[in-house]
């Protein structure tokens, strides 16, 4: 398989201090990087594509460790993570599923030890097609204060032969997070789940 | 007043391809956009003041700030401008920030943020690039050509 052409990176990052309650001094987080590459498989119905989920890691690698860096540098202050893909009209939605686990394996590898499942959603669309990322804690998925997500889109893709890839993190809890359930302090960090 | 901001995003766009050929150094373009409250919605108020002074989101607060990051900056700041609802698109219009002429320079950058404006807010953005388009191929005034005096040329 070849090397993914990248035609575009974009990275967004949002600072939010308050959402009409308590105005906080650090605000928290959320970020994406998403990369705009061309699909290989567009166009056609080919059987063989999981290849590809191995020349993807090194790009998914790199998203992270950009993601981080525009996030402050610190992999230890990331709190919540996920991914997204969004494949052009020449493409199927199974070419998104290719990004499942580069997507995981790149949060794996610029993070260390995170133990829950990178939550991710997926769809086909044109360009502009704006994605709601799913995003839950790293270490636990059931700690409730870190259910998110964060909509993410390019203007100018994907066209028909592209592939938008995403991941997103964040910082900790939603702003003015009170809804009860399993705390961040609270995690045993075993399983994954609690 | 200190406008009180919610929530400050910043978007980088880096293109290293187009049409299948390379984009070499990759063009850039960046915004920011910041959401604070409007004091003024839902009556009318005569006297802006407050917004201009606090705020600096108005064109000539806005505009000396910038340049000033930027060095020099001789061009008008294009500008846009609507009403609208959260998930706006706004679409930022861009030129040489000393040469408004220059051609391979005359861009626009999209930006939203699903949650803004809310009724009470207004949406504030800056946007810079250290390129034009990628390959520009359309003639006109160039980079190197530029006088930088007059804000044109």
């Amino acid at each position: 398989m070849p090397e993914p052409k990248l035609r575009k990176l974009v990275t967004i990052v949002e600072d939010v201090f308050h959402e009409g309650g308590p105005v906080r001094d650090t605000p928290l987080k959320r970020g994406a990087v998403l990369a705009v590459i061309e699909n290989p498989f567009a166009g056609r119905y080919e059987a063989d594509i999981a290849g590809f989920m191995t020349d993807l890691e090194p790009l998914g690698l790199d998203m992270a460790r950009r993601l981080i860096d525009a996030l402050g540098g610190e992999a230890g202050a990331i709190e919540g993570y996920g991914k997204g893909a969004i494949v052009g009209q020449g493409g199927e939605l199974e070419h998104g599923a290719l990004w499942h686990v580069p997507g995981g394996y790149a949060m794996r590898g610029a993070l260390g030890e995170a133990k829950a499942i990178v939550p991710s959603t997926k769809k086909v669309g044109g360009p502009g097609t704006r994605l709601d990322v799913p995003v839950t804690h790293i270490n636990a998925s059931y700690v409730r204060s870190h259910f998110d997500a964060m909509e993410v889109g390019v203007a100018d893709a994907p066209r028909a032969n592209e592939l938008v890839l995403a991941l997103v993190m964040t910082t900790g809890a939603r702003i003015h997070a009170r809804i009860g359930g399993l705390k961040a302090e609270d995690v045993k960090g075993e399983d994954g789940l609690r | 007043m200190k406008a009180r901001i919610r929530k400050l995003t910043v978007f980088v766009e880096e293109t290293r391809r187009e049409m299948d050929r390379p984009v070499d150094p990759p063009t850039r373009k960046a915004a920011a956009v910041a959401v604070i409250r409007n004091p003024f919605a839902g009556r009318y108020v005569e006297d802006l003041s407050e917004l201009i002074e606090t705020a600096a989101i108005l064109h000539p607060a806005l505009g000396k700030p910038l340049r000033e990051a930027v060095d020099k900056g001789a061009a008008l700041v294009p500008s846009s401008k609507k009403r609208g609802g959260p998930g706006q698109v706004l679409d930022i219009p861009l030129g040489h920030k000393d040469a408004a002429y220059v051609r391979s320079h005359f861009d626009g950058m999209e930006v939203w943020l699903n949650d803004s404006p809310r009724a009470d807010e207004i949406m504030v953005a800056v946007a810079v690039t250290d390129s034009g388009r990628p390959l520009p191929r359309i003639g006109g005034l160039t980079v190197s050509e530029v006088q930088g005096k007059d804000g044109l040329r």
